[in-house]
């Protein structure tokens, strides 16, 4: 195994440095007991932190956000697995078509996909409905839940599921205790990815949203645009937070290399 | 093979998804394209009748051209940076043993989960008139600089937004490499230098392709990077797509814009396909 030279090993501190620098300052920002944007140096506030439940708008986007991510993710896993399971062992025609189409937001620029959510809402008259949010929010997530529950059924030993039909049980009984329990970390790793992927959305939200179902996303980038205080960076350090916890679980449970590298 | 007890079984399994896919994907991006034919009339707004002026107007106007340039441009200065950062340092990832091999991965693709918004924050705060930039330059004894607000700023995010996108392709193709063919290569009297360029780099620039083609893409059609950082006069094709929406109020040259980048997006994607198939064909002889 060859060593990283000094040289190699000052430029990845700089590459690291540069990569942690905006969400450390955030972090350190958010303390502040000033009103200005300032590194507290001296002494520590949790007023910032205080000044975002005093902006009700603020406490219902991100509860807002909650269930969106939550129901998405959840309605996405429901419609994943079913197709997985057709894509992956059945031979059917447009087999190919379906699977480019489900993979498709991967490569439609979420801008673009905003706008189409808009035109169709406003023709159908469903702009600012919270159950066609989710439905947008559930095509923008699928994707992810898809290639790891895929991932997981062709990474799947087959023979297990054979015995089972063989000894008599049907084919639901076999899905559901022997099938099922195998995939469970591709579901459970699929759902925390689309989770964080609908509660973190932006450029698409910011089209269909209207003002009783703002994102906390799309709440903080028109607070942004307006002004800049410290309760940006208390509210963004709130989301570090919340990122770096379901990080951890997710790297716990199957490692979070393991399911960024194998995402695109 | 099959389990299935009829036919239909996998339509029955597809069907849900497919469905919600084919209404909420093929119809409304058709819906856009015909929407960006429509005749736009600043009274009476949006017209049941069709031309082809939106295209034209964006085609021949200085303004529009200057943003689709500018928007090029960014995207292949931050792929550039991109592939300059990312591929050494997914190198040097690799050379390195665990556990600081694990942790320094995801301290790189980490912030990848973190939103858009607050990374633009974070880096509003330390690139404005009296952010931490700013004031180390100051402490050093230098003017201060305006970066807010600039091209400068916007190239800086979207690196840092981007660079993840960048090192997981090129750490996935150095995973494939076996250490010691690098080994080999030294051992029959290359310098380091030829064993990096003759042995790593050939499996590395596959990556390195795949990567950029990711980060071009991601660039291009950025929103919230030129939107906080780039002020309201330095628009990119997003922030320009959102204003002709929200503020302009003219849905047809909007989503005459959006197509356009849709297309341009695809044509891209296509042609390094082509690029990456001919050179993985090349390499298997």
């Amino acid at each position: 195994m060859q060593k990283n030279g000094p040289v190699a090993l000052l430029f990845h501190t700089l590459v690291v440095s540069f990569v942690l620098a905006p969400l450390v300052v955030i972090c350190l920002v958010a303390f502040t007991p000033e009103n200005t944007l300032s590194i507290p140096t001296t002494s520590f506030s949790l007023r910032w932190f205080r000044a975002i439940f005093e902006h009700p708008d603020f406490v219902a986007s991100f509860v807002n956000s909650l269930w969106l991510a939550t129901l998405a993710a959840t309605l996405s896993v429901a419609i994943s697995v079913p197709a997985a399971l057709a894509i992956d062992r059945y031979d059917f025609p447009g087999r190919n078509a379906l699977n480019a189409l489900f993979l498709s937001p991967l490569i439609i620029p979420h801008l673009v996909l905003g706008v189409a959510f808009l035109r169709l809402f406003a023709l159908i008259g469903a702009t600012g409905s919270f159950a066609w949010l989710v439905a947008c929010h559930v095509v923008v997530i699928t994707p992810y839940v898809l290639r790891l529950v895929m991932a997981s059924f062709t990474g799947l030993d087959r023979s297990a599921e054979q015995a089972a039909m063989t000894l008599g049980a049907s084919h639901w009984t076999v899905f559901q205790r022997v099938t099922a329990p195998m995939i469970l970390p591709g579901i459970t790793g699929g759902w925390l990815l689309a989770f964080i992927n609908s509660f973190d959305e932006l450029t698409m939200s910011i089209f269909v949203t209207s003002p009783q179902t703002v994102t906390l996303p799309v709440r903080m980038y028109m607070y942004a645009t307006e002004s800049i205080d410290p309760m940006m960076a208390a509210v963004s350090a709130l989301m570090i937070a919340l990122t770096a916890a379901a990080m951890l679980v997710l790297d716990r449970a199957f490692g979070l290399d393991k399911i960024l590298v194998g995402q695109k | 093979m099959s389990v299935g007890r009829s036919a239909a079984t996998p339509f029955w399994l597809v069907g849900p998804g497919g469905l919600l896919f084919l209404g909420l994907i093929v119809l409304p991006l058709v819906l856009t394209v015909i929407l960006s034919f429509h005749v736009y009339d600043h009274t009476t707004g949006i017209k049941n009748e069709f031309t082809l002026a939106h295209y034209a107007a964006v085609f021949s106007d200085d303004y529009y051209l200057g943003i689709f340039w500018r928007t090029l441009r960014l995207a292949a200065l931050t792929t550039l940076i991109c592939a300059v950062i990312g591929a050494p340092e997914a190198y040097i990832l690799s050379r390195m043993r665990d556990p600081w091999r694990s942790v320094f991965l995801l301290v790189i693709i980490g912030p990848l989960l973190v939103s858009v918004v607050v990374r633009a924050f974070g880096w509003s705060m330390l690139l404005g008139s009296t952010g931490l930039v700013n004031q180390t330059l100051q402490a050093l004894g230098f003017d201060s600089v305006r970066l807010l607000y600039t091209e400068t700023a916007i190239v800086i995010a979207l690196v840092h937004v981007m660079l993840p996108f960048m090192v997981i392709p090129v750490w996935t193709a150095l995973q494939k490499l076996d250490p010691m063919v690098e080994a080999a290569a030294w051992s029959l009297g290359a310098s380091h230098f030829t064993a990096l360029r003759r042995v790593v780099l050939p499996q590395v620039s596959l990556g390195m392709l795949s990567g950029s083609l990711i980060v071009f893409g991601l660039s291009a059609s950025a929103f919230a990077i030129p939107g906080l950082l780039g002020g309201r006069r330095l628009k990119m094709a997003a922030t320009l797509v959102y204003d002709e929406y929200m503020h302009e109020l003219n849905w047809p040259l909007g989503a005459t814009i959006a197509i356009i980048v849709l297309a341009a997006n695809l044509v891209i994607m296509l042609a390094y396909n082509r690029v990456i198939e001919t050179r993985a064909r090349k390499a298997l002889g």
